[in-house]
């Protein structure tokens, strides 16, 4: 699968952890094509044209306001374009999909929650997994938004783990259908949705996928949640009693539901990070535009230190994981390029690119949501008490986020997950993660360092080395206790969590660097190169520390004695950023914004 | 029926304005642009919509250099058929207008449509000097605009009211609100938006008479003078001898 990567030495899925990467082999959101800035505007003029009228209204939830913004967006064409023409999609590349979604973040009310429902985890178990009939029958009407199509994983009693679920089917007598029983929660858009996605086990212990209709005698549901946020996305229980459903609608393989549930969840995270990005530019933009107009002391609140080290943090959070957003999306587009190229059909390459970047979807969907919740956190701070009140928009911002880090796995399961898919891969050894950690090893017992790279952003390139390396050293030496049979790693969560946070700053540091590396070549973009080298030391300062602590905290966890001391030392050899007027570089950043009243990178 | 829509590009609505060259220029570091509103909204749309109705063709014309294209291509994804670009720069109203009008009598089109002014320089003249050009009836502000077989009824805005018009075409007009709705382009639009004809054609000799001295900002706002509710006779004299309203 794998072999057309090698052959143009792309990156496989977590390799940026064990190999260098270029800049020119990324794409950066400056370089959007005239078709992608026109595809942007578009998606922002439905956002203000269709759903800011009816903003009020459908964050009540009033009953059709979800369905009527989605047959809106049908229209234009905006639910299909990752779909396949045969099934009326419009077959557009990742990136030009990466700014829709990331655009489409930006709505500012729950309405972000259906639609990602809609072309996610609603339509991709059907292209993925459907029979032609299937998508016959469900795809092409979803796409078009005559039937609203819902996804029924969760349960009471089943989460994160999601393959306990204790829904069950079973197969009637004469083979023609099954009987489902069970109850499934938290289901978005289920209030109106006409297609349902179920999970159930067929004779209580296959795991398997169904497609049900909606209005099938047997199923009902609950009243709508009370949520903290998203309120203008549906959200019900849903109930099967001896709901009956056709034996063609088993979706995919018996017992292989756990296929659906990953692969789909894979492009889930990957298109929530897009969002939470488009969902904090906003953010920002409204941070900035009220610190402006507030005065205290005679002066614009902006005019001060403290909001300027927020604005100024802010954007640099936002920028760097925007970074990492269109960096993975464009290693996607690439690999589903190559597989397309080598005869796959465009649902397939979809799906082994997804697959592939598992890991990297992982990160998307914490850092997004994690830096979407700081950057709303801050924005209400700059607010103070009208922040406070539901009369200001980043008071619902602040809510709608939080859900963020909860869904499409809890950020803990993204972070597990993200250091196992490593592992995993290693010990199936299609990453080589021995042969650069020995290197690791050999340069701690000989004492050398890593050399300084060429050019401006040497530094940078070799900070971003540095980090591998303690990575390396840290989750090196954990894997070889654990095959020693001294530490079970699936005991001691916190240690993989250090890890994983390492590997996730090192992924978006990497990204904003190769980012800031291309803009320097670039004659035209937004802002003079000295603003984006101040917002790449800035998170390279922090994530420097970040990194030493985190590696710190592992490595206390798991480690005694001389070791400990040894491999604490070369921690505090590979973190040794050079320090900067970090206050400087962030009020360069938040002058320029406050400068133009808005976001403006 | 054969319309020609006249289209401008024109700074973002949340441009800051700022002048060089001893103000007399615009200083264009760091504007986004788009088409103008006018154009784009009302002139355009109406346009496609008399063209989905009766039939024909919708041709966008523009005066500027390549890097209004994308602009053009907007317009295209919108719905219209094929585009001009007259390739100079739009020194004034006069000279762009000279270049429409020799498109437009080349063309032969029913109806020229504009926007009723440049949300920039706002000088709402060239409708009225294609149209003079063209020797053809000029009807500015229209709100609605109907058309079939010849003959069209245009309203428009006057002080205080609206006035129907009557007349056969060809016709210049010039498009104000209501006359439609913004469209956003679909997905396919803009995907079949390069496919479309984009004609760049060279300017003709033209008069450009007029020359901008200078631009002047409008004084920037003074401060708040905040006068004690118990202090009336303070308030009244301010609004005198400061304010000078009273």
């Amino acid at each position: 699968m794998v072999n057309t990567l090698e052959e143009k030495k792309s990156l496989k899925g977590g390799e940026f952890l064990l190999k260098d990467s270029s800049y020119k082999d990324t794409f950066i959101p400056e370089e959007m094509n005239e078709d992608q800035q026109m595809v942007r505007d578009m998606v922002l003029d439905f956002i203000k044209n269709e759903i800011y009228p009816i903003d009020a209204r459908m964050e009540k939830l009033e009953e059709g306001l979800n369905e009527l913004v989605l047959e809106k967006a049908a229209a234009l064409g905006l639910l299909g374009t990752h779909m396949p023409e045969a099934y009326g999609g419009l077959e557009m590349d990742t990136n030009t999909n990466t700014v829709i979604t990331d655009y489409f973040g930006s709505v500012g009310n729950g309405f972000t929650v259906t639609y990602a429902v809609q072309t996610g985890i609603g339509m991709l178990p059907l292209l993925y997994f459907g029979t032609e009939e299937q998508k016959q029958k469900y795809l092409v009407p979803a796409i078009s938004a005559e039937k609203k199509v819902c996804y029924c994983l969760t349960e009471p009693s089943s989460g994160s783990d999601a393959l306990s679920a204790k829904t069950r089917a079973d197969l009637s007598e004469d083979g023609k259908h099954y009987t489902i029983n069970g109850q499934k929660m938290w289901i978005s858009s289920s209030g109106f949705a006409d297609t349902f996605i179920v999970f159930a086990q067929v004779d209580g212990d296959k795991f398997t996928g169904f497609i049900v209709d909606g209005g099938t005698p047997g199923l009902t549901l609950g009243a709508e949640e009370e949520k903290m946020g998203i309120h203008a996305s549906s959200t019900r229980q849903v109930f099967f009693e001896n709901v009956k459903v056709p034996a063609e609608n088993v979706l995919g393989k018996i017992g292989e539901g756990h296929k659906i549930a990953f692969n789909v969840l894979n492009v889930g995270r990957y298109k929530l990070g897009a969002m939470c990005v488009g969902g904090a530019r906003k953010g920002i933009d409204l941070s900035v535009k009220y610190a402006n107009e507030r005065n205290q002391f005679r002066k614009p609140i902006a005019s001060f230190g403290a909001i300027k080290h927020k604005l100024g943090e802010q954007t640099i959070r936002l920028f760097a994981v925007e970074s990492a957003l269109y960096r993975a999306s464009h290693l996607m587009q690439e690999l589903k390029h190559d597989l397309m190229k080598g005869g796959k059909s465009f649902t397939e390459a979809t799906l082994i690119s997804a697959e592939e970047y598992a890991m990297e979807c992982a990160i998307l969907k914490v850092i997004g949501s994690e830096m979407s919740d700081y950057v709303v956190d801050e924005a209400v701070q700059i607010h103070g008490g009208m922040g406070f009140s539901e009369e200001t928009a980043v008071s619902r911002a602040y809510r709608d986020s939080r859900i963020s880090r909860i869904y499409e796995g809890t950020n803990e399961i993204n972070r597990l997950l993200t250091v196992n898919t490593l592992m995993k891969r290693v010990m199936k050894q299609e990453l080589d993660f021995l042969s650069p950690a020995m290197a690791v090893q050999k340069e701690l017992m000989e004492g050398t360092t890593t050399p300084l790279g060429e050019g401006k952003y040497g530094q940078e390139e070799k900070t971003i080395k540095d980090f591998k390396k303690a990575i390396l050293m840290v989750l090196g030496s954990a894997a070889k206790l654990q095959m020693e049979g001294k530490l079970n790693l699936k005991e001691e969560q916190e240690i993989v969590m250090n890890i994983s946070d390492m590997i996730m700053d090192t992924f978006v540091a990497e990204s904003l660097l190769l980012r800031i590396q291309k803009l320097g070549e670039l004659t035209e973009k937004p802002q003079s190169q000295e603003i984006y080298d101040a917002i790449l030391k800035v998170y390279f300062t922090d994530m420097n520390a970040k990194i030493a602590k985190d590696g710190m905290d592992a490595i206390v966890s798991f480690a005694e004695g001389d070791a400990m001391k040894g491999l604490l030392s070369g921690l505090r050899k590979f973190t040794k950023y050079p320090p900067i007027n970090v206050k400087k570089a962030r009020r360069l950043v938040a002058d320029t914004l406050i400068e133009a009243n808005g976001y403006c990178l | 029926m054969k319309l020609l829509v006249c289209i401008s590009k024109t700074p973002d609505t949340t441009s800051k304005i700022a002048f060089t060259n001893g103000n007399s220029e615009f200083d264009t570091s760091g504007i986004s642009y788009i088409m103008n509103p006018y154009d784009e909204w009302y002139a355009l749309v109406r346009a496609i919509e008399l063209k989905e109705a009766n039939g024909g063709s919708v041709t966008v014309i523009n005066v500027g250099p390549a890097s209004n294209d994308q602009t053009i291509r907007k317009a295209l994804a919108i719905g219209a058929d094929d585009a001009i670009r007259v390739n100079a720069e739009p020194k004034s109203a006069m000279y762009v207008a000279k270049q429409i009008a020799e498109q437009a009598k080349a063309g032969g089109y029913d109806i020229v449509f504009t926007g009723k002014e440049t949300i920039d320089y706002n000088g709402s003249e060239i409708g009225a000097m294609v149209a003079e050009y063209l020797d053809q009836p000029f009807i500015s502000y229209g709100v609605s605009l109907e058309a079939a077989g010849g003959n069209a009824t245009v309203k428009r805005d006057i002080e205080g009211g609206i006035e129907t018009v009557e007349l056969a075409t060809p016709f210049v007009v010039s498009a104000a609100k209501g006359m439609a709705e913004q469209r956003i382009p679909n997905m396919r639009g803009i995907m079949m938006a390069k496919r479309k004809p984009l004609n760049v054609v060279e300017p003709v000799a033209a008069k450009d008479p007029s020359v901008t001295v200078s631009f002047d900002l409008p004084p920037a706002k003074t401060g708040v003078k905040l006068v004690d509710p118990e202090n009336m006779g303070e308030l009244v004299r301010l609004l005198k001898e400061e304010a000078k309203i009273i």
